[in-house]
């Protein structure tokens, strides 16, 4: 498979202008990879190792996509980018699409034309203080210094929450979430503040991760979710129902270890999810068996967010709000039918 | 003898070959060159604009910014405009270059001077400064200032206390800040006009010594005017001070002045590294005036403080300034690295956060580089300007 | 009267007194010669030892050596260097792959093996050395760093009509003859008109048809390896990092700005008006602004500039922001140069009926960058310096590497951060340092530096 580059066209001869906008999925299909921008080192969201190999439930969520369009969860290239341009990548068709611990805004939705397609992880923002501190709650912060990283929500909701309930406090910005957790471990800040997820992964670098705690108070609404261009409603489509097939199976408890058996199953919705009956997967442009190459390579939404964020994983948050809806949470997918 | 017929072959040029002709077939290749590369540009970048939805326009000047800004010389809230963010910005670019020319100047000239010093270990440890600030990268140095350094200081608890009045920890230094009464106003305003009179005055007796070989002593007037004017009215109008003192209360240190650590890490990094550069540059200034010029200013009676000042130092600025305007220019491009370490410069407030924010990256870039590009201009404008003041006037 | 004694030789020369030879002599001359000359010789000694002592301990005595992880270094006093050998590969290579390290060792090796005779006046075979530096090595090091195997698409017929319809096969090792017979035609087509041109202005056609050949032969032996396939697997530049990204931006960084500059500076001296203005605005355009911005331009605005689709990797587009750069002042480098050639260089190829191009190319530019050579290597050191400016457009390279690392849990310890500087810095200072006494070696060589003029003076 040769590979093509503009930059060598573009050294030959003049480029030839405005290359007519293809279907990601065919572009996908011809490179042979999926092209997925993600975090660039959050423990439990995206995180390589030693080698390079790449975890986390971002990360997760690319590899399902790539088992549903090719049935070969490695068929995926991870790129990791920073908050600050997550967002010229994605237009700037660098990536397919951003799995990368992203909130849903309206401006980002309509203003920076992406569109979100559901979400993996609902999050909010809180506040790291030591515990030495003796503060119990977040309204004992005043005349602090908060550590936050420049180019995402927290920086705003931040000043929000501080201007109305009219404390003074000192904002130090930098640049990446490492720079912002070294600073706030140096003694640089008292407070450090991002999306709770984000807050249970960075405390895991802290040297001494139990002096620390995280206040109650949750001051903003982050559901964290992968997003695509506009303009490309096929491909939009597969990455909204890659995820809906993850949640519904969990909800008709098909698993990575229950799949071969409820491949048997009688049950009309199990069928129609496992493409024994119906031709859903080809109406989204991929093979009727999609949900089984998702699970079988990948797994379902409670095993993925298990794995690399829950009980089974070394950050141990609670699942919450991402529960099913029919267990308590807001995890509710669209039927398949 | 018969005549020989000389058939003159007429050499035929072709007209391209005209050297007119020529440069105007280049120069209009040229232009045509820009023009379709600028024109390439401008359609590419229109679409690219129109099908990812990026805003265009200056609007976005007059939207709330809605973050808050560590260090401003000017009152800013979250409630402020992103106008006003950049004006914050750029007054802290200025406000750190200014200082970081100032101290990379002071800096230099002794490290330059004392590397002539005939004190062995003193030039051998000036050669060493020079050797090692030069050699290592300026953000290699930062970032040694910011994370070695200031933040292993302790926090503002075990704050180390001067005196009980000055505190240093990692949040930065806290000095007590005098409060003046209304009318220092007054004060001030006497003060600076005391300055600009005794400039004139100056000046007027160069003239004045210039013109007729007589000197005078402008010093005691000039005194007057800058000290003894304002004090009287300082006394007279009862300014008073009031000191606000820093004092720890919850997290912080409360009232005081704060120097923030990001700044103190960025104009340390800034000014010792500029002055590696001024130091080789003073050095080769002094060496390049000859020693002839010393000896003859010594016989004709001059003491050694006027060799000094009216024989060996213009001489040496002459070789000094040039290189040492690019080193100033080199400075104030360099303090662009705050936003490494988050002291919020033009780069980190403007082309960060505000580039975050908005997404218009075309117009923000666009007019982050404009700025320095003024700024760049306007110093090599002033410094040619005064080069050319102290320039060998030959007759 | 007359004298009683007239000297007719003159006294024996007495020894020195004692205090003025010696290592006495040098001490009270050099250290001791007033009270204040004693008072900073005190001071700048116990500057010396409070700066110089400690350095050591932490470096050397109070050191850790060995160990697996933070364990080792939680008590320590001294630098942690089981740290730098744990992280050692990250530093040097980034994320490269491991199984395929050889790769960037042997274009170091490689590199190590051309530059120094390269470097060294007196060793032989200059020419061939520096043909296979400048020219073979940048596109080996291309190939092996990225793998190569690259699809160059379509040349110029290849835009007009689709021959992939007619011809579609692989010709050898992994080229395509869709392209190749692309390449051919558009080469016989471009020299044809070329001729027809050149045969209506009346000039030489053999002239312009060998200018031709050459150019398109050079753009063959540009493309074909870099075309072809080596079997070797493609490793993305996202990929790479630590001191390789360091030497890949610098070396090419000056390398692409050596002909910008060279370029650039011919235009700012041109007689012709509209290419001199042309010329000062781009020089002192990139010159104005700093890096970081370039950076930043290179990273946000370029991909706005280029068609929709194109993304070329990150690390190339800032490889193309430090080039426009450094070509600026690379610019002023070679001005320098061309200023210091006499006029009657200029005046005399003139007479041997020399045009512009053979006049500067032949007589004018080898003096020029002769004389500049000291000039260049002091350019590459600002820019081997400034290359860690990428680390802000997040790219890591050693010096982001380094600081990533110290981010890393399994070694978190008191010194960690200090030892990291302490790696870091030693190589910076190593690589700077030695650049900076060769480019005075060369000064002192060409005999044209303000040490020359010290020697005098003293």
């Amino acid at each position: 498979m040769k590979r093509s580059t503009v930059l060598f066209s573009l050294a030959l001869t003049f480029a030839s202008a405005g290359a007519a906008n293809a279907a990601t999925l065919d572009d996908i299909k011809a490179r042979g990879s999926i092209l997925c921008g993600v975090s660039g080192g959050l423990a439990g969201f995206a995180q390589p190792d030693d080698k390079g190999n790449w975890t986390g439930i971002d990360v997760d969520f690319c590899r399902a996509l790539a088992a549903a369009v090719f049935n070969d969860p490695t068929k995926v290239k991870f790129l990791p980018l920073t908050a600050k341009d997550r967002f010229t990548a994605l237009q700037s068709r660098e990536v397919d699409l951003l799995s990368r611990n992203t909130t849903w805004t309206s401006s980002r939705d309509t203003q920076l034309g992406f569109n979100f397609a559901g979400v993996v992880y609902y999050d909010a923002q809180g506040f790291l203080v030591r515990k030495a501190a003796k503060v119990s709650s977040a309204l004992e912060l005043s005349n602090t210094t908060v550590c936050t990283q420049s180019g995402t929500t927290t920086q705003l909701n931040l000043a929000d929450y501080f201007r109305s309930n009219n404390m003074k406090y000192e904002a130090v910005v930098f640049n990446t979430a490492d720079e912002v957790i070294k600073a706030y471990e140096s003694g640089r800040c008292d407070v450090f503040t991002t999306d709770v997820s984000q807050i249970y992964a960075e405390r895991l670098k802290l040297s001494k991760p139990d002096d620390h705690m995280i206040l109650p108070e949750l001051i903003s609404k982050e559901p964290l979710a992968p997003l695509v261009r506009h303009g490309d409603d096929q491909w939009f489509d597969i990455v909204k129902w890659t995820l809906f097939a993850m949640l519904n199976a969990e909800e008709y408890d098909v698993s990575q270890k229950t799949l071969e058996q409820r491949l048997k199953s009688e049950r009309p919705d199990v069928k129609r999810l496992l493409g024994i009956e119906g031709n859903y997967g080809e109406q989204l442009g991929l093979t009727n068996d999609w949900v089984v190459r998702i699970v079988r390579h990948v797994g379902n939404y409670g095993e993925i967010f298990d794995r690399n964020v829950g009980e089974g994983s070394r950050l141990k948050i609670d699942r919450g709000l991402n529960k099913l809806w029919n267990k308590g949470g807001l995890q509710y997918a669209p039927p398949i039918r | 003898m018969t005549d020989v017929p000389v058939r003159r072959e007429r050499l035929k040029a072709s007209w391209i070959f005209r050297p007119g002709v020529r440069s105007a077939v280049i120069q209009l290749l040229l232009v045509g060159l820009l023009v379709l590369v600028g024109w390439f540009i401008y359609r590419t970048t229109r679409q690219n604009i129109i099908t990812q939805r990026i805003p265009i326009g200056f609007d976005f000047f007059w939207i709330e910014s809605g973050f808050s800004i560590s260090q401003t010389l000017i009152p800013f809230s979250e409630s402020n405009t992103y106008a006003r963010a950049f004006l914050v910005g750029l007054l802290n670019t200025l406000f750190v270059s200014a200082l970081g020319v100032f101290l990379a100047t002071v800096i230099g000239f002794l490290v330059g001077i004392g590397r002539l010093s005939h004190n062995w270990i003193i030039a051998r440890l000036c050669g060493g400064y020079v050797e090692i600030i030069r050699n290592l990268p300026l953000l290699f140095q930062i970032l040694f200032w910011y994370l070695a350094v200031l933040a292993a200081l302790p926090v503002p608890r075990q704050s180390i206390s001067l005196f009980g009045e000055v505190f240093i920890n990692n949040r930065g230094i806290l000095i007590p800040k005098p409060m003046f009464g209304e009318c220092i106003g007054v004060v001030a305003a006497l003060a600076v006009a005391g300055i600009a009179l005794s400039l004139i005055l100056a000046t007027l007796a160069r003239r004045h010594r210039i013109r007729t070989g007589a000197g005078m002593k402008t010093w005691p007037v000039a005194l007057l005017f800058v000290l003894v004017a304002p004090l009287f009215a300082f006394f007279y109008l009862k300014v008073g001070v009031a000191v606000d003192h820093p004092v720890l209360k919850g997290f912080n240190f409360i009232g005081g002045m704060r120097v923030i650590p990001e700044f103190l890490a960025l104009l340390i990094a800034l000014s010792t590294y500029t002055a590696g550069f001024i130091a080789e540059i003073v050095r080769a200034g002094i060496l390049a005036v000859p020693r002839g010029q010393t000896e003859a200013a010594s016989a004709l009676g001059l003491r050694r403080s006027s060799v000094l000042r009216l024989v060996v130092v213009p001489q040496a600025l002459r070789v000094i300034v040039p290189p040492l305007t690019s080193q100033y220019l080199n400075l104030i491009k360099n303090s662009s690295l705050a936003v490494s370490i988050g002291y919020p410069d033009l780069v980190s407030v403007f082309a960060g956060t505000t580039l975050n924010n908005t997404g218009q990256a075309i117009e923000i870039l666009g007019i982050t580089m404009l700025v320095y590009l003024f700024i760049s201009l306007v110093i090599s404008f002033a410094m040619n300007m005064y080069n050319r003041r102290i320039a060998l006037k030959e007759r | 009267m007359s004298a009683a004694f007239v000297r007719m030789e003159p006294l024996p020369p007495q020894p020195a007194p004692f205090a003025a030879t010696g290592m006495w002599g040098w001490l009270s001359r050099r250290l001791f010669a007033t009270p204040g000359d004693i008072a900073m010789t005190i001071v700048g000694f116990a500057a010396f030892v409070l700066i110089v002592l400690p350095l050591f301990r932490f470096l050397v005595f109070d050191a850790v050596w060995t160990g697996k992880d933070r364990e080792a270094c939680v008590n320590a006093a001294g630098a942690c260097w089981p740290f730098v050998a744990a992280k050692f590969n990250q530093f040097v290579y980034g994320f490269y792959p491991y199984e395929e390290l050889w790769r960037p060792n042997l274009v170091f090796a490689a590199g190590m093996l051309l530059l120094v005779p390269l470097l060294i006046p007196s060793a032989p075979f200059k020419r061939l050395n520096a043909i296979l530096f400048f020219g073979v090595y940048p596109i080996a090091g291309f190939v092996l760093l990225t793998g190569g195997n690259l699809d160059p698409q379509r040349f110029v017929l290849g835009r007009f009509i689709r021959i992939s319809d007619y011809v579609d096969l692989d010709a050898w090792r992994g080229m395509r003859a869709t392209f190749w017979i692309d390449f051919a035609a558009s080469a016989l087509l471009i020299t044809l008109a070329v001729a027809i041109v050149a045969r209506i202005f009346g000039t030489r056609i053999s002239a312009s048809l060998k200018a031709m050949a050459v150019i398109f032969l050079a753009l063959a032996i540009l493309i074909a390896p870099v075309d072809a396939d080596f079997g070797l697997r493609w490793v993305e530049t996202r990929e790479w990092g630590g001191l390789l990204v360091t030497l890949v931006v610098a070396i090419s960084g000056i390398v692409a700005a050596l002909p910008i500059g060279i370029l650039l500076a011919l235009g700012r001296r041109s007689e012709m008006r509209l290419v001199r203005w042309a010329s000062i605005a781009f020089i002192e355009f990139w010159r104005g602004v700093p890096l970081i911005t370039v950076l930043f331009f290179a990273t946000y605005m370029l991909p706005l500039f280029l068609p929709g689709g194109a993304n070329i990797e990150r690390l190339v587009r800032a490889l193309i922001g430090v080039a426009l750069f450094s070509g600026a002042y690379m610019a002023e480098v070679v001005r320098g140069g061309l200023q210091a050639v006499p006029r009657h260089q200029y005046e005399s190829a003139a007479a041997l009926g020399l045009g512009y191009w053979k006049t500067m190319g032949l007589i004018v530019l080898p003096q020029a960058l002769t004389n500049v050579i000291p000039g260049i290597v002091n350019n590459f050191i600002g820019l081997f310096k400034d290359t860690t400016l990428v680390q802000i457009v997040a790219i890591l390279d050693l010096l982001g590497q380094v600081r990533a690392a110290f981010s890393d849990p399994n070694w978190s310890s008191p010194t960690t951060l200090y030892t990291g500087f302490a790696f870091a810095g030693i190589i910076y200072f190593i690589f700077c340092f030695a650049m900076s006494r060769y480019s005075l070696f060369l000064e002192r060589r060409a005999g044209t530096s303000a040490l020359r003029v010290e020697g005098a003076m003293r």
